[in-house]
């Protein structure tokens, strides 16, 4: 891995940087901090990246097509919540699941769809979408913040299986990421993201669906925060609400971004989610174990993607003559 | 008139379609929706919640009120340059942190600490600025970023200091001033987000500073190409956002004599709700701060008043997401379909039966026949010339004509080759005429009444007239003068065409055939100008009858000419003279046999006619057919007719050819010639009349032999 590091010293990109930094902070912490590199630790840190990164996936999504869902976090949390306040009262597993998904798609289809045909910022849907699907649910369905699993359902046996000593959802992560990668760089779909994140007039003038695939965009999104909240509520027993107002949300943008996928669109792929959660998850595992305070923590995190906006906005500057009005 | 007919006649003719279209040109139905919002919500939560509108209950929801509406006021000015603010709530967190910390630990002066509180404020706006403006970072995520940032920062030292807070001793009248008493009724905070305001639209509308923000907003790289320092503006936004957002923070602080964990939260997103709930458009340009303002009652009321009815947690969230979509979608789709729909619905055509006419054909043997004696009229100026409307010969046979480049141009006599510009006036000069001192007159489409003085200084007589009640166009304003003519005693008579059309659309306004033409007067001794008859389909050439006590004017898509007249038993009353000709008559003027000359710039065709019968083929055509393939009257043919004081025809002239003078606007008759002009033609005509007195001048008909 390292020999291809320093082939690809000339064309040094952010990709190539972060993955650098990534290393060196990982053997840093190997050699610096105690019980870093052990077997538990190592697998703890893929675990906690996992949901981390499914989220991230999604995300990455609707970023190359030029986009951004901020309404990622409330729905992976709230239709989950949904779902198990559901099941506590007694409704049917199927019946359940088949309302919090037909919840979960329309939500989708509402960012797309208002995105794609009236034309609203992403930035904007999403982000009263994702106070409307919060408070709904919170104020509506469900009555109080945490939600329990019930005893012995198939998400509380999830979240107990293992393969060779690891848990199940970095398996889903992995299988996540390799059929994404296959979707974007293999499918006319996959290609018509590239397309419409670079240049969405370009695309539409060659025939691209420019609108229909920004719905499926913003629905395959929705989705994906779904599988991200089941993983959640099977690790955890129990799902929280109150990290719809945590930085999660920020946490997904900052993996994306420092992995590497212009917030401009049309670049990007899995393998820079990929390296955008190992740095956030090293990062994150090495500043727990220093007892560094959650709320440090925050700051810290938050100085990194600032760090990583401005870098993005260096990298790919905007041209006063180029930039579209209302473009914010 | 058969029964669909009549059905036809009432549901166009009766029903107001038009107010539709002219009230959208309103630049205040902006504001319509908002303040509708903002009326339902206040009666809706007033009659629910009892109490709601008791002063006691006022004054607490005012106090909010106020350090809500400055943080508002901050998000406008952003958002008018282009820009969006979301670290409000992290600024105003931390100026309230500021505050409290100067005056509870620090024990310093409450002016100290509202120092340290406004420092706060202006340089984390700076930092937004910074980034933003002159690092030109995208403005939603950089001051999301920012804004995570600064809530870790407040969180940490609210944890930090919180007990010390509460131990301090630290007391203060002003501060119990500032935090709890009121003044006429309303709370400090109150008074200040007025004054804030005031002084902030002020600046905004009234100041080189504010006109740069919006120029940045409204196009930030036309304010570039301007020289407008657009980085610099930006960055001042954001800058007095912070400011704004740090006085929000200094009050609270005093109001609630500390700083909590809930300082600020969720701030951002009421801020953006209500100010795009309010009406300022995202991307800047459009909004002001009394739309912020009436976007912050909104929310709040909202809001609060939930609370109030007992709603749990996350309703807020759910009513703001709901309002935020909401509104961004409106304005979103308003902003780019107004001018559409505007366009689709403002023409909104009428029910009119056009009566029989006689036929204008070659050897048809009635009066109008027109023949090919035009065709072989001489040209003036051809090529060099652009839509001469009207023509007109001084004393000096000088020939005077507009174009459509705003010029009147003069060609110097005897032989017309030589020409220049006489006057540069703008607009596009219609009708002419002399005055009794040589000044000429004329009417300047989309411009007004102006007068040429023969050294050449170009003024204006007249822009407007007086405004009637009912209307809702600004019919004050001269849209489409189109020709005038002077009485003896030196008033102007002068036409305009119609209130709903500009001069260029002149064409539109065939189609609705909606009856807005005027004649008015201009009276050159007081300067005023007053409307003396009203609703005319197009009302066009005017000419003085020989005699001086009355005038004749052509209503051009009634295909009519009326007599008004000036003295006598009938002044101040019109009578149509001329009825149902088969061409569409423009201007008018005086000919040497005491007959007169009247222009036709179209024919009346069957198609037309018919559709004339028909306004809701009309109103179909225009919303679904591009322009280009509408039908219009038939300009393409025209003629020139001559007829006398009782409304006889006396002869018709035309050029069937079609090479030299398809349409015609406008003649004049000068010593035996006829000169002739078309709007779009490109060259003048002259035409020798047979019979003609060779002496007759227009000048000299009016004002007597030269001086």
């Amino acid at each position: 891995m390292n020999a291809i590091g320093w082939l690809n010293l000339r064309s040094l990109n952010q990709e190539g940087i972060v993955f650098a930094i990534a290393v060196v902070l990982f053997v840093a912490a190997a050699i610096g901090l105690p019980g870093f590199i052990d077997a538990n630790n190592l697998v703890a840190i893929v675990r906690s990246v996992s949901v981390l990164g499914i989220l991230a996936l999604g995300m990455a999504v609707v970023i190359i097509g030029r986009g951004i869902d901020l309404s990622a976090v409330a729905i992976m949390a709230m239709s989950v919540a949904w779902y198990l306040q559901l099941l506590n009262t007694g409704t049917s597993d199927g019946l359940a699941f088949a309302y919090v998904l037909a919840g979960v798609l329309a939500i989708g289809l509402l960012n797309g769809f208002l995105v794609a045909y009236a034309d609203v910022p992403a930035i904007f849907v999403t982000l009263a979408t994702g106070s409307f699907v919060f408070g709904y649910v919170r104020s509506q369905l469900i009555t109080q913040d945490a939600v329990p699993v019930p005893q012995g359902h198939w998400v509380e046996l999830l979240g107990g299986l293992r393969f060779l000593d690891i848990p199940i959802e970095v398996f889903v992560f992995a299988g996540l990421a390799f059929l994404l990668f296959l979707f974007l760089r293999y499918t006319k779909w996959g290609r018509y993201i590239y397309f419409a994140g670079d240049n969405p007039v370009a695309a539409r003038n060659i025939g691209v669906p420019v609108r229909p695939m920004l719905v499926l965009r913003y629905v395959l999104s929705a989705f994906v925060a779904l599988i991200a909240g089941l993983l959640t509520a099977a690790s955890l027993h129990s799902i929280n609400t109150r990290i719809v107002n945590s930085t999660l949300l920020y946490d997904i943008v900052l993996v994306a971004v420092i992995g590497g996928i212009g917030l401009s669109g049309g670049r990007g792929g899995v393998r820079n989610v990929l390296v955008g959660a190992a740095l956030i998850g090293i990062l994150l595992n090495a500043m727990t174990i220093i007892d560094i305070p959650l709320l440090y923590q925050n700051l810290i995190k938050a100085a990194i993607l600032l760090g990583a906006i401005i870098v993005d906005g260096i990298i790919n500057p905007r041209d006063e003559q180029t930039a579209q009005q209302g473009d914010i | 008139m058969s029964f669909r007919e009549r059905l036809q006649s009432w549901r166009y003719n009766l029903v107001p379609d038009h107010l539709v279209g002219e009230i959208l040109t309103k630049r205040w139905t902006d504001n319509a929706i908002p303040f509708l919002a903002l009326v339902v919500t206040l009666a809706s939560f007033g009659s629910i919640i009892p109490g709601f509108f008791k002063l006691n209950a006022l004054q607490e929801s005012t106090r909010q009120l106020g350090e809500f509406s400055m943080v508002v006021t901050g998000m406008t000015v952003v958002m008018l340059g282009g820009g969006i603010d979301l670290s409000v709530g992290s600024i105003f967190a931390l100026s309230c942190f500021s505050a409290v910390y100067v005056f509870f630990i620090l024990e310093q002066s409450i002016w100290l600490a509202m120092a340290a509180s406004l420092a706060t404020g202006l340089i984390f706006g700076a930092i937004n600025g910074y980034l933003v403006g002159y690092l030109r970072l995208r403005a939603f995520l950089t001051t999301l970023v920012t804004f995570i940032f600064g809530r870790a920062l407040f969180d940490i030292l609210v944890t930090t200091y919180a007990a010390d807070v509460q131990l301090s001793t630290a007391t203060s009248d002003v501060l119990d001033f500032i935090g709890d008493s009121t003044f006429w009724g309303l709370s400090v905070s109150v008074w200040l987000a007025i004054i804030l305001a005031i002084v902030t639209h002020i600046a905004l509308t009234r100041s080189r500073p504010g006109w740069h923000v919006l120029a940045v907003g409204g196009s930030r790289r036309s304010a570039h190409n301007a020289g407008i320092r657009v980085r610099r503006t930006v960055f001042m936004t954001y800058v007095f956002s912070g400011f704004c957002a740090s006085i929000g923070g200094f009050l609270i602080a005093c109001r609630l004599s500390g700083a909590g964990p809930g300082t600020g939260l969720n701030l951002e997103i009421m801020a953006l709700t209500a100010a795009v709930v309010g009406g300022v458009s995202l991307g800047g340009g459009r909004g002001s701060v009394i739309k912020g303002l009436m976007g912050a009652i909104i929310v709040l009321t909202m809001t609060n008043g939930l609370i109030r009815l007992g709603y749990g947690t996350g309703t807020n969230q759910m009513v703001l997401g709901i309002m935020l979509a909401v509104a961004v979608t409106i304005d979103i789709r308003w902003l780019k379909n107004r001018h559409k729909v505007l366009n689709e619905v403002y023409v909104a055509p009428v029910y009119l039966k056009m009566g029989e006419t006689q036929s204008a054909v070659p050897d048809s043997g009635t009066p109008y026949e027109l023949d090919n004696r035009l065709s072989a009229a001489d040209h003036i100026g051809l090529g060099e010339l652009e839509g001469p409307e009207d023509v007109i010969l001084d004393r000096d046979d000088h020939l005077y004509c507009g174009t459509r480049h705003g010029e009147i141009v003069r060609f110097f006599a005897p032989d017309y080759v030589r020409s220049e510009v006489f006057a540069h006036i703008g607009g596009f000069p219609l009708g002419l005429a002399f005055d009794k001192s040589g000044n000429l007159i004329s009417c300047v489409g989309a411009m007004g009444l102006y007068s040429v003085s023969p050294q050449r200084e170009v003024k204006r007589l007249s822009a407007e007239t007086a405004r009637s009640w009912t209307s809702i166009v600004d019919d004050a304003r001269l849209r489409d003068p189109n020709d005038c003519d002077i009485a003896p005693d030196g008033r102007i008579y002068f036409t305009d065409s119609t209130k709903r059309y500009d001069a260029h659309d002149w064409a539109l306004d065939s189609i609705e055939n909606r009856a807005t033409g005027r004649l008015l007067v201009y009276d050159p001794r007081d300067g005023l100008t007053k409307t003396l008859l009203d609703g005319y389909r197009y009302t066009n050439g005017v000419c003085m009858a020989h005699d001086g006590k009355s005038l004749f004017f052509a209503e051009s898509w009634a295909c009519r000419v009326h007599r008004y007249w000036l003295e006598g038993p009938k002044a101040g009353t019109a009578e149509c003279v001329i009825r149902d000709m088969p061409g569409y008559p423009d201007n008018i003027n005086r000919a040497s046999d005491g007959n007169y000359w009247m222009a036709w710039l179209g024919m009346r065709t069957p198609s037309f006619d018919l559709s004339l019968r028909h306004p809701d083929m009309r109103k179909r055509m225009t919303r679904r057919l591009p322009q280009d393939e509408w039908l219009f009257p038939n300009i393409n043919t025209g003629g020139v007719v001559k007829f006398n004081q009782k409304g006889g025809i006396v002869e018709a002239l035309g050029d069937l050819s079609g090479a030299a003078h398809p349409m015609v606007t406008s003649m004049r008759e000068h010593k035996g010639y006829l000169f002739v002009g078309g709007i779009l033609n490109n060259r003048v005509g002259r035409y020798r009349i047979s019979g003609a007195d060779p002496n007759w001048t227009s000048p000299a008909s009016y004002w007597g032999a030269k001086p």
